[in-house]
């Protein structure tokens, strides 16, 4: 049997609508070899952990242009924690300055990729650092 | 001898880079344009400036009779944070005041919300109540400043307590003067904030068109906006025809409505984006003069000369600034501004160069609006109209531009119009199509953004950024929490029911909407009243 294809879950978190970068990265993705699931604009991080222990996705990548990424990125953390569900690779995008992307990463969350990023980088960083949910 | 033979022998010999010559937008150019390559006669396709189809500008004497208004979009933190940030801006000769709001405002929910958590004075200013409005324009005299306004789902709230504000300043309503953004259609296609689905949100921007007509004359109560549609990642082409196709739909559905086209059209506005290909970007302009002014007069019959003008609004294209070695981004903003100018534009908005990093610094928003004034001071661009009128070049594009939007709008015409375009998913699939293209021209190098995929450096030099005080969420939730407390709650929540009677019966909605901001309704209460008459709108999705 082939190997199980990763689920990514591709999520827009908050209020803001730039929704160009998250549409992008979920295509390229996609032509990646990965199976990708796009939740679409405002989401609740509540929505998001839910819909990543649903669709039983391995990795979830958050992409906020916001400003809120402090507040948004740590909370789908708590919850996905608070679900069973803490070895989702959780990754993400936008405009995060550098100092929060220590901070982010302190906490759990794998990788950022800022404007300028290439998908072909986020599609290596994918196959190299995730991996299938047991 | 003729351009193809002259391409044959000549210019053959002579070896190209081996590189495909095109536009930002993809759109392939041609080695030499020459009178061939135009068409129409000088009065049929151009005509003088002022004059129809205004194709060189619409008015006759432009800059030379008046320089564009320089109006820098700013927004953050608190309104005092904004007000400060105004003042500073007309101080240094800023000339008109453009208002950015944040996420939670656009959304339609005040700042105690749950989802606005986070969110709070971040992208923009957070206003909630009136007194937030009031506190905005402290000191701005509201009479003679005119204000634009970037919202668009919540702009008959935000409208309102603009009004509300100058009634209490002891201004009447027909002094004031602005530009509300309101232009709900691109929002499905592009920016994406909304609250209701697409037919009843149109319903409320037909309300403030006429609302507008007849109690607020000067106000522009639509700014038909490619701006966005452009930054999600359209091309050029595109942005032209969506923004066109949006501004017949409302034009149809007032009419529709009863009111005559002359009414009312004199005061509809646009918002073009400036990307970096300049011939491009001055082709697109002036193709927009040409096809607004044709459509209004054959298509709508419009007699008022003033119905078939498109006045418009510029912004430097935000998407197309850079992270990496940020400080590139001012010559691309000199660059996207001289391109407005040189097409035209009535009003110019120009990017600060750390806006990829965080909103503006004091000194960025400075050194961008010292680019407009060089360019109006120094530069003699502006000493004679439409300088690039009559070059084959930037004509054969115009024509081009025109022709190809006029396509797209035929078939959104074919498909019922923009509303039945946009319930498909239409432009929007379009557009992510036209982004996800250049990205991958840009990573296959066939198109180079400096400093990222080509002329890049190991370590970036940083700088300065500005920092939103976490602290002001919790300060503005007290606010808002203590203007709810405060209040006639029972006069507030009369107020709240005759929006939602006014909602189901077809009445305006803009005379309740005063009243009820009047009685200190917030921009979350009366948008909840929209939630539950209307129903909120979700984003499908799409790919």
């Amino acid at each position: 049997m082939a190997e199980k294809r990763l689920r990514i879950l591709v999520a827009k978190p908050g209020l803001d609508g730039h929704d160009r970068g998250a549409k992008i990265i979920a295509r390229a993705l996609r032509d990646g070899g990965f199976e990708v699931i796009y939740t679409g604009l405002h989401q609740t991080p509540e929505m998001i952990a839910q819909a990543a222990v649903q669709e039983d996705a391995d990795a979830v990548g958050l992409s906020v242009l916001s400003g809120a990424h402090m507040t948004l990125f740590p909370e789908v953390m708590r919850l996905l924690k608070e679900r069973g569900a803490a070895d989702v690779a959780v990754f993400g995008g936008g405009i995060i300055p550098d100092d929060d992307v220590v901070k982010l990463k302190e906490m759990g969350v794998r990788q950022i990729f800022t404007p300028g990023a290439s998908t072909e980088d986020i599609i290596k960083w994918v196959r190299e650092n995730v991996a299938p949910r047991q | 001898m003729d351009k193809k033979n002259w391409l044959d022998t000549t210019y053959k010999k002579a070896a190209e880079r081996p590189i495909r010559f095109s536009t930002v937008s993809d759109m392939e150019l041609e080695p030499l344009y020459t009178p061939a390559d135009v068409s129409g006669s000088y009065d049929e396709a151009l005509g003088n400036p002022g004059e129809y189809p205004y194709t060189r500008g619409v008015y006759g004497s432009m800059y030379r009779g008046r320089l564009w208004t320089m109006r820098q979009f700013a927004g953050f933190g608190l309104a005092e944070d904004t007000n400060a940030r105004f003042h500073f801006l007309l101080g240094q000769g800023q000339d008109g005041l453009s208002t950015a709001f944040d996420m939670p405002t656009l959304m339609g929910y005040d700042a105690d919300h749950e989802r606005a958590l986070g969110e709070v004075g971040r992208e923009g200013v957070s206003v909630s109540t009136v007194y937030d409005m009031a506190t905005l324009f402290d000191r701005i005299p509201l009479d003679r400043v005119t204000t634009s306004m970037t919202v668009n789902c919540s702009a008959s709230v935000l409208l309102a307590m603009y009004l509300i504000v100058a009634e209490r300043n002891g201004i009447p309503w027909e002094r004031v003067g602005g530009t509300i953004q309101n232009d709900m259609l691109k929002e499905y296609i592009a920016q994406k904030e909304w609250i209701c689905p697409p037919r009843p949100a149109l319903r409320i921007v037909t309300d403030m068109i006429e609302f507008c007509a007849r109690k607020v004359p000067r106000w522009h109560a639509v700014s038909i906006s490619g701006y966005h549609i452009r930054e999600a990642g359209s091309t050029a082409v595109q942005e032209l025809a969506f923004t066109i196709a949006d501004g017949i739909c409302y034009v149809e559905d007032a009419v529709k409505r009863g009111l005559n086209v002359d009414e009312f059209a004199p005061r509809l506005s646009f918002f073009w984006n400036l990307h970096n290909d300049f011939l491009e970007e001055i082709a697109k302009l002036r193709a927009a003069r040409r096809m607004w002014a044709r459509i209004m007069k054959e298509r709508f019959g419009a007699k008022d000369p003033k119905s078939m003008l498109l006045r418009t609004h510029a912004q430097t294209a935000g998407a197309s600034l850079t992270a990496q070695q940020p400080i590139n981004n001012v010559v691309r903003v000199g660059i996207q501004a001289l391109a407005g100018v040189l097409g035209g534009v009535q009003s110019l908005h120009t990017n600060s160069m750390d806006e990829t990093l965080a909103l503006p610094t004091e000194q960025a928003v400075m050194v961008a609006l010292r680019t407009q004034q060089i360019i109006a001071e120094e530069t003699g661009v502006t000493n004679t109209i439409d300088p690039f009128g009559g070059s084959y070049a930037v004509e054969a594009l115009t024509d081009r531009m025109e022709r190809e939007a006029m396509e797209y709008i035929r078939r959104i015409d074919e498909m019922g119009g923009m509303i039945k375009a946009i319930e498909t998913g239409y432009p929007q699939r379009e557009i992510a199509e036209a982004a996800f293209h250049f990205q991958r021209q840009l990573e296959q190098g066939i198109k180079t953004v400096v400093g990222v995929n080509k002329y890049s450096i190991p370590e970036e030099i940083p700088i300065p950024t500005l920092k939103i005080d976490a602290a002001i969420e919790e300060k503005q939730i007290q606010r808002v929490r203590k203007v709810k407390r405060e209040r006639n709650s029972v006069a507030v929540r009369e107020a709240l029911t005759r929006i939602g009677e006014a909602c189901r019966s077809g009445e305006n909605l803009m005379e309740p909407i005063c009243e009820a901001v009047r009685r200190d309704a917030t921009v979350g209460e009366v948008s909840d009243i929209f939630r539950a008459e209307f129903g909120v709108y979700t984003d499908p999705g799409w790919l």
